[in-house]
C-alpha cells in the first residue's frame, strides 16, 4: 500500500502522475476519461509542471495588491482621521491565530505524507482547523458585537471586520479547496490528490497564514 | 497519457453548448468577447450621439425621444441628470467593456496562443470562466439602466462623496450606483482570471524555438497589458469593496465630516475623499495603457507587415512597451492635480508623467523609422494602423500640456482633457481595434472583408473623429466646461455654441459611418470571398495555419521556430518574406 513519494521536481510530461496511486486504480495513470482534464487539462501535450504554481503565484501576486490597496487606506485613515479609536485585540484572535499556523503545519505534514492513510489523516485535521478557524472569526465578530463595536462603529472597528472578512473570504475558498482535495484523499473510487494540487494548494493555504500575521500587525502593532 | 498522438490540450467539443457557449476554446471566446465589445461599442456610441445631440441645439424639444426615454426626456428635453447618467455609462461602458475587452480579451485571447505556437490558454476553464463573469458584468451595468432613478450620475471615475452617499445626493446615485460597483467588482475579478492565464501562457506554452525576443510585439504588449491588469484591478476591486461598504454597511472610508446634501445632515464623518481618487487612479492610470497597449503592438504588426520591412528597433520596442507599463503605476497623482496634491508630490507626479514621454517617441520614431523606404501596401487595415500612429502623436502631444501642474491646474474642467482623452485613449485604441478587425478578420472567419467599403469607412472615421476632437480642443483652451448639460447660462461660453453643433454634426456623420462597419462586418462573415491561410504575406504563426484554424490550431503540427517575427525582404530569402517556422537561411550560417 505505501508507495514512495514522487520526488519534488518532476519532470515536464509527468507531473500529474498519482502521488499516491490508490487501490483498484488501474496503473495510476491519468489518461482515462475520468483521469484528466479537472482543471481544464486533459489528454496528451501536458502543461508544463509549474504553470498550476506559477498562475498561484500571480494570483496571490494579485490578492496582495488587493491588501496593498486595502493597508494604504488603513495607514491614511490612521493618520488622519479624527475619530479613530485604536481597540485592543480580542484575547480569542491569538488562540485563532494557533490554529491557523497549526492547520499549515498539518497540511505541510499531509505534504510529507508516505502513506495513504497518513495524507488522509493530515489532510483531515488541516481541514478541520480551518473550519476551525473560521469558526473561531464568526466567533470574535459576535464578541465584539455584543460588546458594541460594529462594523460602523468608528474607522479602526470598521477596518478589523473589513480586512478580517475580506482574509476569511478567502479562507473560505481555501478550506472548500482542501475539502475536495480530503474527499478525493478518502474516495477509493475516485481520484487522488495529485502532487500538482496539493502543492498548489498548500502555497495558497501558507500565504494566508502569512497574510493574517502580517493584517494582526497592521491592527494591532503598527502606530 | 493519451493513448493518441494528437496533441489537443482538450478534446473538439461535440456538442452546440460545449463548441459555442462555454466553450473552453480560446478562438471561440475570444469571438465572444469580441462581440460583447461590439454590443457595448455601438450602446456606448449611442448614448454619446444622444449627449451631442443636447449639447449642440440645448432649447430644442425631441418628442419622440419622450417616447422612448420618458423619464429623462420630459417635454422632449434631456434633463441634466439624465445626460450626467448618459455621460457616466458612455464613460464606463467604453472603458471596462469596449476599450478592455476587445484589444485583450477579444483579439488577445484569439491571436496570442496562436502566435506562440501553443494550442490553447495555460487554463482553459479559467478563461472560459473569465469571459462569463465579463457577460455578467456587463448584465447587471447595463441593468443600472432600468433600475428606479436610472443610471449612476457620478461619472465613470465614480468619485466620493457624491458616489458614497446614497439616493439623497441625486438620481441614481441610489440602486443604480450600487449596480454599478458591483459590475466593476465582477469585471475585476474577471481580468485577474484573464490575466493570470496570458502571463503563465507566454511564460509556459511557447512552442520550441519561440524564444520571447522572437515573440511578435503583439504578444509583448498582451503580456505587458496582463501585468498591469493583473496589479491594478485588484486596487480597484479594494476600492470598490470600500465604497460598497460606505454606502451598504454605514462605514465612513470616504465620507468626510459636517456635510450637508440636499438639506440633509450626513451622520458619517472622518473619512477622506481623496482617498478614493488615489485608490480609482491607481487603477485608472495603468488602466490607460490597458487600453492602448494592445493598439501599439498591432500598429507595429501591420506597419512592418505591410511597409514589408521589419519593424524599426524590435528590442528598443519591447524595452518602450515595458517602460510605459512599469511608468504608469507611478502617475497616477498627475489626474489629482487640482485636488489638493502638495505642490512635491505633484511635482515628482509631472517629472514621471513627461518622463513617458520618452519611450512615447521612441516608439512613434521606430514606427515611422518602419514605414521610412518601405514598398507600402495601402490596405485597410494598413491605413488605420497610419491612422493609430497618426492620433497616437495627436492625442499624446497634448497629454504633455496636461501633465504639467500650472497649465493642467487652468484646463483640468475644461473640454481639453476630455479631447485629450478621447484622441489618445478612445479613438486611437479604437483605430487599434479597428486595424486589428480588418488584418485579422479573415483569419478568424475564413472570409475577407470588403477593402472599397473598408477605406471609405477608414476615411469617413479619420476625418470624422478629427473634426469632432480638434474643435474641442479649442473649446477647452477658450474655456468651455466639461460635465456640463447646456452652458447657456453662462456668458463667456456663448460664442462657443457654434463649435458644439459643429461638433455635433461631426459626431452625427461619424457614427453613421460606423454602419459601413458593420453592413462590411456581417456581408464579410457570409459573403466574402474565401480567404487563404496567408493573404497578406505576413510571417506570424497564424499564418501558416488555415482560416479558420482547427480546433488544436496547427492540425497536430509541432512547430519549430527559427526566424523573428518580422523578417521582411531579407537578402538571399525565396520571397521577399520569411516565415518564422521557415528552415534557416543558407546565407545566415
Amino acid at each position: 500500500m505505501p508507495v514512495a513519494v514522487a520526488p519534488p521536481e518532476v519532470k515536464p510530461e509527468t507531473e500529474r502522475e498519482d502521488r499516491v496511486p490508490g487501490p483498484g486504480r488501474p496503473g495510476g495513470g491519468s489518461g482515462s476519461d475520468t483521469g484528466s482534464g479537472r482543471w481544464g487539462d486533459g489528454g496528451g501535450r501536458r502543461l508544463r509542471p509549474d504553470s498550476y504554481q506559477l498562475g498561484m503565484w500571480l494570483a496571490l501576486a494579485s490578492i496582495s495588491m488587493m491588501f496593498v490597496g486595502f493597508s494604504s487606506a488603513y495607514i491614511l485613515g490612521q493618520g488622519t482621521n479624527s475619530q479613530w479609536r485604536a481597540m485592543a485585540a480580542p484575547p480569542f484572535v491569538w488562540i485563532n491565530t494557533v490554529i491557523l499556523l497549526g492547520s499549515s503545519l498539518s497540511l505541510e505534514l499531509a505534504r510529507r505524507a508516505s502513506a495513504a492513510t497518513e495524507l488522509k489523516r493530515w489532510m483531515t485535521v488541516t481541514c478541520l482547523l480551518g473550519a476551525a478557524f473560521l469558526f473561531g472569526q464568526f466567533w470574535i465578530w459576535r464578541m465584539l458585537a455584543d460588546q458594541g463595536i460594529y462594523l460602523s462603529g468608528n474607522p479602526h472597528s470598521s477596518f478589523f471586520y473589513l480586512l478580517t472578512g475580506v482574509h476569511g473570504v478567502h479562507l473560505l475558498g481555501g478550506v472548500a479547496g482542501l475539502a475536495y482535495l480530503t474527499a478525493r484523499a478518502w474516495s477509493s473510487a475516485a481520484r487522488i490528490p495529485t502532487r500538482a494540487s496539493l502543492n498548489v494548494t498548500a502555497l495558497y493555504w501558507h500565504f494566508m497564514d502569512g497574510l493574517w500575521i502580517y493584517l494582526l500587525v497592521l491592527l494591532f502593532y503598527w502606530r | 497519457m493519451s493513448d493518441s498522438a494528437h496533441p489537443a490540450v482538450h478534446p473538439a467539443p461535440t456538442t452546440f453548448i460545449r463548441k459555442w457557449v462555454f466553450s473552453t476554446d480560446h478562438k471561440i471566446i475570444g469571438i465572444q468577447y469580441y462581440f460583447l465589445a461590439l454590443i457595448a461599442v455601438f450602446t456606448g456610441l449611442a448614448l454619446s450621439v444622444l449627449m451631442r445631440l443636447r449639447l449642440a441645439w440645448p432649447a430644442e424639444s425631441w418628442p419622440w425621444l419622450e417616447k422612448i426615454f420618458p423619464v429623462g426626456f420630459e417635454g422632449g428635453v434631456m434633463s441634466p441628470e439624465f445626460y450626467l447618467a448618459m455621460l457616466t455609462m458612455h464613460g464606463t461602458i467604453m472603458v471596462f467593456f469596449v476599450l478592455t475587452t476587445a484589444p485583450q480579451g477579444g483579439f488577445g485571447n484569439y491571436f496570442l496562443p496562436i502566435q506562440i505556437g501553443a494550442h490553447d490558454m495555460a487554463f482553459p476553464v479559467l478563461n472560459m470562466l473569465s469571459f462569463w463573469v465579463t457577460f455578467l458584468s456587463m448584465g447587471v451595468m447595463f441593468a443600472a439602466f432600468f433600475v428606479a432613478g436610472g443610471a449612476p450620475i457620478s461619472g465613470w471615475t465614480a468619485y466620493a462623496p457624491l458616489s458614497a452617499l446614497g439616493e439623497v445626493a441625486g438620481p441614481g446615485l441610489g440602486s443604480g450606483q450600487d449596480l454599478w460597483i458591483i459590475s466593476i467588482a465582477l469585471f475585476c475579478v474577471a481580468s485577474l482570471l484573464g490575466a493570470l492565464n496570458f502571463i503563465t501562457t507566454v511564460l509556459n506554452m511557447r512552442t520550441k524555438g519561440m524564444s520571447l525576443m522572437k515573440m511578435p510585439l503583439t504578444v509583448w504588449t498582451w503580456f505587458t497589458t496582463a501585468i498591469l491588469a493583473l496589479l491594478s484591478f485588484p486596487v480597484l476591486l479594494a476600492a470598490g469593496i470600500l465604497l460598497l461598504l460606505d454606502r451598504l454597511g454605514g462605514t465612513s472610508f470616504f465620507i468626510p465630516a459636517g456635510l450637508v446634501v440636499s438639506d440633509t445632515v450626513i451622520e458619517n464623518s472622518g473619512g477622506s475623499p481623496i482617498l478614493w481618487q488615489h485608490l480609482f487612479w491607481f487603477f485608472g492610470h495603468p488602466e490607460v495603457y490597458i487600453a492602448i497597449l494592445p493598439g501599439m503592438g498591432v500598429a507595429s504588426q501591420l506597419l512592418s507587415t505591410f511597409a514589408r520591412k521589419p519593424i524599426f528597433g524590435y528590442h528598443a520596442m519591447v524595452v518602450a512597451i515595458f517602460a510605459i507599463g512599469m511608468l504608469g503605476f507611478f502617475v497616477w497623482g498627475h489626474h489629482m492635480f487640482v485636488s489638493g496634491l502638495s505642490p512635491f508630490s505633484a511635482l515628482v507626479f509631472s517629472i514621471l508623467t513627461l518622463a513617458i514621454g520618452v519611450p512615447s517617441a521612441i516608439k512613434t520614431f521606430n514606427w515611422l523609422g518602419t514605414l521610412w523606404g518601405g514598398k507600402i501596401r495601402f490596405t485597410t487595415a494598413m491605413l488605420f494602423a497610419i491612422g493609430f500612429v497618426s492620433l497616437f502623436v495627436s492625442g499624446g502631444i497634448t497629454g504633455l500640456f496636461l501633465g504639467q501642474t500650472s497649465v493642467d491646474v487652468q484646463l483640468h474642467d475644461t473640454y481639453f482633457p476630455v479631447a485629450h482623452f478621447h484622441m489618445i485613449m478612445g479613438v486611437a485604441a479604437i483605430f487599434g481595434i479597428f486595424g486589428a478587425t480588418y488584418y485579422w478578420f479573415p483569419k478568424m472567419f475564413g472570409r475577407m472583408l470588403h477593402e472599397g467599403l473598408g477605406k471609405l469607412h477608414f476615411w469617413l472615421t479619420f476625418i470624422g473623429v478629427n473634426a469632432i476632437f480638434i474643435p474641442m480642443h479649442l473649446m477647452g483652451i477658450m474655456g468651455q466646461l466639461r460635465r456640463y448639460a447646456e452652458s447657456t447660462e453662462f456668458k463667456f461660453m456663448e460664442p462657443l455654441q457654434p463649435y458644439q453643433e459643429f461638433v455635433t454634426i461631426a459626431a452625427f456623420v461619424t457614427a453613421a459611418a460606423q454602419l459601413l462597419f458593420l453592413v462590411n462586418f456581417v456581408w464579410g462573415m457570409f459573403k466574402g470571398r474565401k480567404a487563404t491561410e496567408n493573404p497578406w504575406e505576413a510571417t506570424t504563426l497564424e499564418w501558416i495555419t488555415a482560416s479558420p484554424p482547427p480546433h488544436d490550431n496547427f492540425g497536430g503540427r509541432e512547430l519549430v521556430v527559427n526566424h523573428g517575427a518580422y523578417e521582411y525582404g531579407v537578402p538571399g530569402a525565396p520571397r521577399d518574406y520569411v516565415m518564422q517556422t521557415d528552415p534557416p537561411l543558407e546565407s545566415s550560417k
